[in-house]
Order: structure tokens, then C-alpha cells, then sequence
């Protein structure tokens, strides 16, 4: 749990911040006395407290919880007192592989929400931002329409898409009929079409996400270049095709990120529609149920999250790679 | 809400409820003390008051529970000092809450669930309280307030029975005879969906009603011993007893009302409301969903109908709710008279007044000011030969809610797969009891 929303923005972590302030500050104080005295007493104190903290807090948050979640999935604990922690082994991962009838479709459905995501909401906001790119008439009021459900927190989407969804009051079983005996709907209990109902609420939102990334994007490709474009008499399909999206390539990298990163995290909005239940699983639901309560399975659940935490890496660790290699390349 | 039968399967908790579950869990040993710091008053002890962490945050069971402090102070000069949390996540915390620095006395339920905590030493045993209030409460009571060692730890403020409920008016209009059969209830429902009615309401979308249909056919079919061989895992869910249980269920089912796993137990009460199903299987925490008065006193009940002559209808289901101690109260003196003034009838009189969904716990209670519908709760419960409380209290939290609460939504979506989905509940079963 805590793994898998943190990995992602090590690169924001405070500690890269500390440094500036106290070096840039300190030559202009004392130039004279070589590097062995760049900083005063009182700037390294400051310096100290201001990496410091933020270091000790960073380990033991991030890091000594990440190690302790490892450590616990190979053990069984129900949360009360140390004592009753108890070494099992691999047992935990047996158990969850071999026994636990919602892991693989929850493992299936993460994989699923990914792909959803990438191939219909991805293509639909870069449709959108090009569109909007092109400075018609009222694009702002486009833009904030299609921008807002970002806005939303993900439980609040899911409490307005169950009032579209709820299968005897909801606007969709209202408008076609589809709340009577016989005819009946089930959005939400169906295991066949629960996860798609959930998806199209995630989509509805991940659109204007990906839209506004990749108006981004296209704010920074240079004006000549479609000038050059038209002058070489390129149609706009072949302009956008061998032109625009060739340059946006450091914006696909960022939506491939943040899109992977939505997909394992996917949480709240399926923990407020039906919080999980069959056809709806998924990892990090999987993680709290286990957890949370008044006995929980503290090791079972941490076995889980390891799994999470696993598929995070291998999807992450590529990224960093291929990151770093670029920037010592620059 | 605060009659949810579950624990765990909260019908959406708060998001910042959630928030700090998941910081507990993930904060892991560092955070069991922090977390639970917030609980408790931490303030010394004043010889003046008694701390009491409550569930009851509904405003009904809340001012009700305040009338009962206040006519305690009056009566002792004894503060009692109320620290009243979100009631899901009182439950979900309870387990550093009672951790750390918990208040003296805690609302609880009784069953498996305070028989776990008893367990672990969470609890003070208060045999010298029952010393006090013993001829307060009938034997079932009794047996339902002891921990497995024997010992007292729990004080039952009120119940509520879990039944068949109807409107008087429809079965009157129609004609229909409440059925004390299984081949009655059968013959009941063709009959409801001949006539255009739905004729069982069905909510399972926060997983927990299922849990009391399954437990009504259960201890109907194979009586009361069995279910609780079954809930303390000892029986197998292999079993042909259980099997045969399902196969009634799944006879039954198709009178149910239809996509029950998408629908909330408010939404389908709505329908009983609407005189569009014929009955509805929940416990009497249901009257709430009937705002208008009217309605309100067309509204009926009548045990599950008989399965087996040997049991006949000697079991009923009657959650109750109550107090604990919590293991070193800071005044322990006069935690255990505050515990003693819960135990009497003059308290649950003060509760009752106030929040006339549920009965007494206690015997000989002022029963006449009560509604008819609270009549026949009372007497229901008082007649019952042995009282269930629910399978998320008579059974592992954490079982019922990561395998029961599926499994059961499993089973009604394809009730056809009853033999694999059996044996799976049975090995993850076995995993989860093994493991303390």
C-alpha cells in the first residue's frame, strides 16, 4: 500500500530540494577561507535540520513501513501486540496463489483497467487536445468541461456515477426501462458488466487528464514545424501523423507513466461503487480488506501488497532506467 | 445505521474513515500507539468520572445513550465522560483502540466478537458486576456475556430479532396465510409472484444481508448446535448438512428479488415499503425505512417458517449490543458501578424511550409503552429456546468478511456452482482459523 503511491514520486522527495538554499547561501557569506569553512555554525545547523527531518521522516514513513510490510507477508498477525507475530514463510503467497478465489481476477482486472485506460480514454483526450489546440471558437469552455472530473476526487466520481448506474433508481435503468422483472440490469452486481460500468466512470475522467498533459505537449511544438509541414504540402492527417506526434514523444512517455501508475492504484473509485465485490476485484482492494478491521490478517494482507509492490517495479523500474540513461547521455 | 448487523462491510465508510484505517495499517507497529493515543481521554484520573468510548454517533441511539449518562450523573454524582467516534470507524479501529489507551468502559457487541477480544486480554472480566445484575437477565442473556473462559465481560443493553417482514394490509387484500412451513413459504411465493409481486426483497450489495438468510436456513435445517460448530469453524463447510442448507437456499432464490447484489437493504426495503415485494428477510431495524406512520403500522413479522420439526423454530437471531471494560480502566471502582447501572432495567428503559427500534436485553422490562411491533420482538426473543447473534459476530470478523462475504455473493449470482465454491470456503477456512 504504502509502496506502490510513493515509488513513483521519489523523484519529488524532499531531500532533492534541501541542498540550494544552503549552498547557494553560503559562499557569498564567507569567501575568503577556502572550502573548509564554507558554512557557519548556524548553516549547517539550519542545513542539517532541514535535510535532516525530512530524511528521518522520509525513512521511517516511506522506507522502514515498505520494509516492515515485506518482512510481515511472511508472517500471520491479527494486528494485536508483537508477540503474536508468527514466522510462516512462503505460506502466506501459497495460500494467496494457490486458494484465494479473488486474486487472479484481481490481478486480471488491474491488468485490464490499464489496457482500457491506454486504448480509449489515452487516444480520446489526445483527439481532444488536438482539437482544442486548434484555437476554435469557445475552446476554453470545452476545455474546463472535459478538465473538471479531474477536479473530482475518485470517491466523489463514484458516488455520482452509482446514481447513474443504481439499477433500480439510476438514470440509465430509468430512461430505457431496464429496472423490471425480466428485463432487468444489474450495473452494478453483474460480474460481467461491473467492471466496465466502473471503467467508463474512470475513463470519463482519465480523458481530461490525458487531454490537458497532452495540450500540453502540443502548446510546445515549435509553430515552424507545421508551417514547414504545410509549405511541403502535407494534408493535416499527414501533418499530425509524421509531424505532431513524432515531437510529442516525451509527452507519450509521461502518459504511459501516470497511466500505468492509475491503473495499479485504482481504488477508490471501485471501494465506493461496490466496494470490490465480484467482478470488481482488484489488488489494492484486496490489500485493505485484508488489513483494516477489527482482526485482521496484517501478514496475509502484506503478502498481497508485496505482489503489488513487485508488479510496480517491474513496470517502474524500465521507466527509471531508460530515465537516467537519457540524462547521462544529456 | 447504527443497527448494522456487520462490522466490516460497512456500507461505505467516510473517506477520510478509510484514510486512517490504511495509515494505521500501513504505519504499522510505530503507529499502534499513535493511533490510539487519540482515543483515550488522556487526561488522569478524575475519581469524579468514568470515561466511555461510544459507537452510537446516529443522532437516535446517540441523544439515547446521552439520557441514560445523564440520569446516571443524577443518580451517582459520577461524570461520565463520553468520547463518541464514527460508529464504522469505531469498529474497524477497535483493535489499537483498545490497544493503547482506551477509556474505561466501551460499547460493544456481544457474541464471537467480544468473545475474541476477552480473548486477547483486551477485556476485564467483570464477574463482580454480574454479581450485582444476574437476576436482570434471562439465561440466554446470561450465556451470551461470557467470554470462552467462563468469565463474565460483557453487560447487554438491547436486541433485536432478525425475521420475515410483511405489510398486514397486502396479505389481508390478497389473502395470504403466514406460513410456518418450508412448503408454505414455497407455496407463498409462487403464489406472491403469480400476482404480480416480488415475492422476497433481496439487498447484498454491502454483503452482509446474505450472511442472515444463510444463517436462517442453516440453524432452521441442521439447528442450533450445528451453526455454532459451523461458526467457530469447527464443523466443515463440506459437510452435507451445509450442502443441503444451500440447496434449500437455492430453491428458494429464484423469489428473491432480482440483481440483489447491486442493490443496497435500504433500496430493497423501499420495495417493501411500495407494496411491490410480498416480504423481506432482515432484522427489525428495517421499521426505519418506513417513514410514514401509517406504513409504519401496516408492517408485520413472523419467524423463518420451520424446516425441520426437531428444531422447529426454536432459534432465533437477536444481535445485541452492549458495554465492555477495557483492561486497566483508570477507575476501575466506578467503571464497575457504572457497568451496574447499565445492567439494570431502569437504563434500557431510558434507552428505549428514546429509540423504540429495538427491545430490552434485560427480563422483566417495562414492556408498556412499547410498540406492537417491539411486543412481538420481545416475545419472540423471550420464547426462543437458543439466540443467535449473526454470522459476523459469531464467527471471525475476518473470515466472514474476506471469505463469507463473497463467497455468499458468489452463490447468489450462480447458484449452480454450490459444490467447488464450498470446498474453496472449507480450505481458506481451514488457513484462516489455523492461523491464531
Amino acid at each position: 500500500m504504502t509502496k506502490t503511491d510513493t515509488t513513483p514520486e521519489k523523484s519529488g522527495n524532499p531531500e532533492a530540494a534541501v541542498p540550494p538554499p544552503g549552498s547557494a547561501h553560503a559562499p557569498a557569506k564567507k569567501p575568503a577561507t577556502g572550502h573548509k569553512r564554507l558554512l557557519t555554525k548556524r548553516d549547517r545547523l539550519v542545513l542539517g535540520v532541514m535535510a535532516g527531518l525530512p530524511t528521518v521522516l522520509h525513512v521511517l514513513l516511506v522506507w522502514v513501513t515498505a520494509l516492515a510490510s515485506i518482512l510481515l507477508a511472511f508472517t500471520t498477525w491479527d494486528g494485536i501486540g508483537f508477540d503474536s507475530i508468527k514466522w510462516v514463510g512462503l505460506e502466506n503467497f501459497k495460500e494467496l496463489f494457490t486458494n484465494n478465489p479473488q486474486f487472479w481476477p484481481a490481478v486480471e482486472h488491474n491488468v485490464v483497467w490499464f489496457v482500457v485506460l491506454i486504448l480509449i480514454p489515452t487516444p480520446m483526450g489526445l483527439f481532444l487536445a488536438v482539437q482544442l489546440d486548434k484555437k476554435i471558437r469557445f475552446s476554453r469552455v470545452y476545455q474546463t468541461a472535459f478538465f473538471l472530473p479531474v477536479v473530482l476526487s475518485m470517491a466523489v466520481i463514484g458516488f455520482v456515477w452509482q446514481l447513474v448506474y443504481n439499477p433500480d433508481t439510476g438514470l440509465i435503468n430509468s430512461l430505457i426501462g431496464a429496472n423490471e422483472p425480466g428485463k432487468y440490469i444489474d450495473w452494478i452486481g453483474d460480474p460481467d458488466l461491473n467492471l466496465w460500468a466502473v471503467l467508463i466512470a474512470a475513463s470519463w475522467r482519465h480523458t481530461g487528464y490525458m487531454m490537458i498533459l497532452y495540450l500540453a505537449g502540443l502548446k510546445g511544438v515549435d509553430p515552424s514545424l507545421r508551417e514547414a509541414s504545410s509549405l511541403d504540402g502535407a494534408n493535416e492527417w499527414q501533418t499530425f501523423k509524421n509531424v505532431i506526434f513524432p515531437t510529442l514523444r516525451p509527452t507519450n512517455t509521461v502518459v504511459l507513466v501516470v497511466t500505468i501508475i492509475e491503473a495499479l492504484r485504482a481504488f477508490d473509485l471501485v471501494f465506493v461503487f461496490n466496494g470490490g465485490a465480484q467482478g470488481t476485484e482488484l489488488l489494492s482492494i484486496l490489500v485493505t480488506s485484508n488489513i483494516i478491521g477489527e482482526s485482521s490478517r496484517i501478514g496475509y494482507g502484506s503478502a498481497i501488497a508485496v505482489v503489488l509492490l513487485l508488479i510496480s517495479l517491474v513496470v517502474i523500474i524500465p521507466y527509471l532506467i531508460s530515465t537516467f540513461r537519457k540524462e547521462r547521455r544529456a | 445505521m447504527h443497527l448494522t448487523p456487520s462490522g466490516l462491510a460497512v456500507p461505505g465508510p467516510s473517506r477520510r474513515t478509510l484514510l486512517r484505517g490504511i495509515g494505521g495499517a500501513a504505519a504499522l507497529g510505530a503507529g499502534i500507539p499513535l493511533l490510539s493515543a487519540c482515543g483515550g481521554s488522556g487526561t488522569a484520573a478524575d475519581p469524579k468520572s468514568v470515561t466511555l468510548g461510544s459507537k452510537a454517533s446516529d443522532p437516535v441511539p446517540k441523544k439515547a445513550f446521552a439520557e441514560i449518562y445523564a440520569a446516571y450523573k443524577k443518580k451517582s454524582g459520577i461524570t461520565v465522560d463520553v468520547n463518541t467516534k464514527d460508529s464504522n470507524t469505531f469498529q474497524e479501529q477497535i483493535n489499537s483502540y483498545l490497544q493503547g489507551t482506551p477509556d474505561d468502559v466501551f460499547t460493544w457487541f456481544a457474541g464471537y466478537r467480544m468473545q475474541f477480544f476477552a480473548a486477547k486480554g483486551l477485556a476485564s472480566p467483570i464477574d463482580d458486576v454480574w454479581k450485582t445484575i444476574q437476576g436482570n437477565f434471562p439465561e440466554a442473556m446470561q450465556k451470551l456475556s461470557k467470554g470462552e473462559d467462563g468469565k463474565y465481560y460483557f453487560v447487554p443493553l438491547y436486541t433485536y430479532p432478525w425475521a420475515l417482514f410483511y405489510r398486514k394490509s397486502v396479505f389481508a387484500e390478497k389473502g395470504y396465510e403466514v406460513p410456518t412451513t418450508w412448503d408454505q413459504l414455497i407455496a407463498l411465493c409462487k403464489q406472491m409472484k403469480k400476482d404480480g409481486l416480488t415475492p422476497i426483497a433481496f439487498g447484498d450489495k454491502d454483503a452482509w444481508p446474505a450472511l442472515g438468510t444463510f444463517d436462517q436456513i442453516n440453524f432452521r435445517k441442521n439447528g442450533y448446535d450445528f451453526h455454532v460448530e459451523l461458526m467457530a469453524g469447527k464443523a466443515s463447510w463440506t459437510d452435507a448438512k451445509v450442502k443441503s442448507a444451500f440447496d434449500l437456499w437455492a430453491e428458494l432464490l429464484p423469489y428473491h428479488q432480482e440483481g440483489a447484489v447491486g442493490r443496497t437493504w435500504q433500496d430493497a426495503a423501499q420495495t417493501l415499503v411500495s407494496k411491490k415485494a410480498g416480504m423481506y428477510l432482515l432484522g427489525t431495524f428495517v421499521a426505519q425505512q418506513f417513514t410514514n406512520k401509517d406504513d409504519l403500522d401496516d408492517l408485520d413479522f413472523f419467524a423463518f417458517p420451520e424446516i425441520d420439526p426437531a428444531y422447529g423454530q426454536d432459534t432465533v437471531e437477536a444481535p445485541t449490543d452492549g458495554f465492555m471494560m477495557s483492561k486497566s480502566p483508570k477507575n476501575k471502582a466506578e467503571a464497575v458501578k457504572l457497568l451496574e447501572f447499565l445492567g439494570t432495567t431502569e437504563a434500557e428503559d431510558i434507552y428505549l424511550k428514546a429509540d423504540p427500534s429495538v427491545v430490552h436485553a434485560a427480563s422483566g422490562a417495562d414492556t408498556s409503552s412499547y410498540t406492537p411491533l417491539q411486543k412481538k420482538a420481545y416475545e419472540m426473543i423471550a420464547g426462543a429456546k437458543s439466540l443467535t447473534q449473526f454470522m459476523d459476530r459469531d464467527s471471525r470478523p475476518d473470515f466472514t468478511s474476506t471469505v463469507m462475504q463473497p463467497s455468499l455473493q458468489k452463490f447468489i449470482r450462480d447458484p449452480k456452482g454450490i459444490d467447488s465454491l464450498l470446498s474453496s470456503i472449507e480450505r481458506q477456512k481451514k488457513t484462516i482459523f489455523a492461523s491464531s
